[in-house]
């Protein structure tokens, strides 16, 4: 099992650039998620480390040894498609066995070894049938079979969870998960889906239009977004966004919108002009003894929580109460945010001001 | 009673499409039996009129395909021994001996060594050639395919006299290298071109996977690419070898002793001795078996091949 160190990569293809100037970490062993919407080059990033595509610039570090120019198969690592991409001429155990043959592995040996990968993922019962007739969730299973039957130094995964139903995914994203926890194995793992992020990986990496936006645990991105695309990209419904003009100095503690003072994390950077104030839909309360106010335009019944959206002075916020508060659409009611996580962003920029919530998050990526 | 369905043709559209399919198919296959037939009859019977449906089969044609033979007076037949082999006894009924085999066999195996010898070669060329488009930047792809595709833009008879010219320079007339080089120019187009459709469709990400288990290239081209593009190899074959196989103009202006194929050499059969009609049709007949006998074993990655694509599967 290996560490993966990225250091400045960029790709381009013509005069697009899918990556530019990329560095992050991967730590041994850690479930790793490579997060963005579509086009954001995740996928040319997990090509790249995996060598299926090769840098414009950069390094890759596999175990402290630098294979950018390596060729796929001489680095040693495991690739899951995200269509599986399971040899369709091969049964079952010859697909699984594939990758030990071209190493020359011994006939015992590959036989013993492919049974051992069946037993690990359950699939003993199908290991002499057509890869034609799998289920998706079998042919999930023989995919991860072939990229952990050789012990690879680390995993790629393709959005290896986007061709299931979604009633099946949930099942095989645990699998997935307790087998990385049982392997102990290096993974990097790309997907849009937020949601699976956040649930499985042990570090994130959001990516937007090639750049990395920002690198850390799930809890530091959703708590401390460092730019507003974090902020709206992670969460559902997004951080709400109220635009205002204003300024603010290094250790203040409050931010003036129009006249309304709201009380915030201290502040570490100065900044003036277009800015603007994120709260979380949990952390937006109703209360009628607060000065702000919004009217209740629609609210949306989730069993234990709703969500109220409100129209403010600052456009709609949305707001996730518990289902018990009350609430009818026309009334206008008061508004309180959790003063410890909010986050001011640079409205031109869209960068997160550095303040107490968030100073200790910016040494990553 | 069962339901209304869109999709599903009704009974009577059931019936005159099985009715049509079979009209078609005897309009075609009644000539080729009526060459079969002919085969089998004697030279009398192959032109009586009106034409024999039912006849007593003789293998006379096919006697006189594979022989030449000399007319004799009646004397000098009835001096010599009595026939030792059934064909004699057939030729000895016609006043004639055998003199020596007929030159259909070399013929028909220079059309094998020349019709087989450009399939592969075109498939050989074209596999790579496609392989090589459809997955590299090649600088000005469109331009290269589109050149190629070209060579097909014309009858290839129509450069007939520029060949003949050069082939006579090169030394290549009347050999079966030339004839395998010619009939390779003017198919590779095809096979590149249908070739190119059906790696197109292969998903690279099996490459890759084969290139991530730890194969080079050309290993995940031969064990990963090739048996997936069977279906398509297959096909484009057939259609390759029913081109050379068939060919005739440049069969005739091109050779006419070592490397001459059976098509210019079959309608020669007509001159020995009036028109011998059994033989002409047993030499069709046999010519028409090696190209049968390839499409009916490749018949179902032809089918495939002919639809492949038309649905996403």
């Amino acid at each position: 099992m290996a560490e993966i160190v990225i250091k400045n990569l960029q790709k381009k293809f013509g005069d697009f650039t899918a990556v530019q100037s990329s560095s992050f970490t991967i730590e041994d062993g850690e479930f790793f998620m490579l997060l963005g919407p579509s086009g954001c080059g995740k996928t040319t990033t997990l090509r790249m480390i995996a060598g299926l595509e090769l840098p414009t610039s950069g390094e890759i570090y596999l175990d402290g040894e630098e294979v950018g120019m390596k060729p796929a198969s001489e680095r040693d690592i495991a690739f899951v498609f995200q269509m599986f991409a399971l040899y369709p001429h091969m049964n079952v155990r010859k697909n699984i066995s594939y990758p030990l043959v071209s190493q020359g592995m011994s006939r015992a040996d590959v036989r013993a070894k492919v049974a051992e990968v069946a037993g690990i993922l359950g699939i003993e019962d199908i290991l002499d049938r057509s890869v034609g007739g799998l289920s998706g969730g079998d042919r999930q299973r023989v995919a991860l079979g072939r990229a952990i039957v050789r012990d690879p130094k680390a995993f790629m995964m393709d959005e290896p969870l986007g061709a299931l139903d979604a009633e099946f995914r949930e099942h095989m994203a645990e699998e997935l998960r307790a087998l990385h926890d049982r392997m102990n194995a290096t993974t990097v793992y790309v997907t849009h889906d937020q949601l699976e992020a956040m649930q499985m990986g042990d570090k994130i990496v959001v990516m937007n239009h090639g750049l990395v936006e920002q690198f850390g645990t799930p809890q530091e991105i959703y708590d401390k977004p460092h730019t507003m695309f974090v902020a709206e990209f992670i969460g559902s419904p997004p951080m709400n966004f109220l635009p205002f003009d204003g300024e603010v100095k290094p250790g203040a503690t409050t931010a003036k919108l129009d006249g309304q003072t709201f009380a915030v994390p201290q502040q570490h950077e100065a900044a003036s002009g277009k800015l603007v104030l994120g709260v979380r839909p949990e952390h937006v309360t109703l209360s009628d003894s607060a000065k702000y106010r919004g009217e209740v335009l629609a609210t949306e019944y989730l069993g234990t929580t709703q969500i109220i959206t409100l129209e403010t002075g600052h456009g709609p916020v949305k707001a996730r109460t518990s289902s018990a508060q009350a609430a009818k659409v026309g009334e206008t009611v008061g508004l309180d945010f959790n003063s410890r996580t909010l986050t001011l962003f640079n409205g031109s920029s869209g960068k997160a001001l550095k303040s107490t919530l968030n100073e200790g998050s910016f040494g990553n990526g | 009673m069962s339901a209304y369905s869109i999709t599903e043709p009704s009974k009577r559209v059931k019936w005159i499409a099985g009715i049509l399919v079979i009209t078609y198919a005897l309009v075609t296959i009644v000539p080729i039996l009526w060459i079969f037939a002919t085969g089998f009859k004697t030279p009398p019977d192959s032109i009586s009129y009106p034409p024999k449906v039912i006849f007593q089969p003789s293998l006379e044609g096919y006697v006189n395909l594979f022989t030449t033979r000399t007319r004799l007076a009646q004397e000098d037949l009835d001096a010599l021994p009595p026939p030792r082999t059934w064909y004699e006894a057939i030729v000895r009924n016609r006043n004639m001996v055998i003199a020596g085999p007929s030159r259909f066999g070399e013929r028909f195996v220079n059309s094998v060594i020349i019709g087989f010898g450009s399939t592969f070669l075109s498939i050989f060329l074209g596999t790579l050639a496609a392989y090589g488009f459809s997955r590299f930047k090649v600088p000005l792809k469109d331009d290269l395919l589109f050149f190629i595709l070209s060579t097909r833009m014309m009858p290839p008879v129509a450069v007939a006299i520029p060949i003949f010219l050069m082939y006579r320079q090169l030394g290549l007339s009347d050999t079966h290298l030339g004839m395998i080089l010619l009939y390779t120019a003017v198919n590779i187009s095809l096979a590149v071109w249908l070739l190119k459709g059906f790696i197109d469709e292969i998903p690279r990400e099996y490459e890759e996977a084969a290139l991530i288990d730890g194969y080079t290239r050309f290993q995940a081209f031969m064990k990963v690419v090739l048996p997936q593009a069977a279906t398509g190899i297959a096909s484009t074959a057939i259609f390759c070898l029913i081109f050379s196989w068939n060919e005739y103009a440049f069969a005739v202006l091109l050779t006419s002793g070592t490397a001459q194929t059976a098509p210019p050499f079959i309608p020669t059969i007509i001159g020995v001795g009036g028109l011998d009609w059994p033989a002409v049709a047993a030499a069709a007949s046999i010519f028409l078996l090696p190209v049968m006998i390839f499409t009916i074993l490749l018949r179902k990655h032809l089918l495939r091949g002919i639809t492949f694509g038309a649905v996403r599967k």
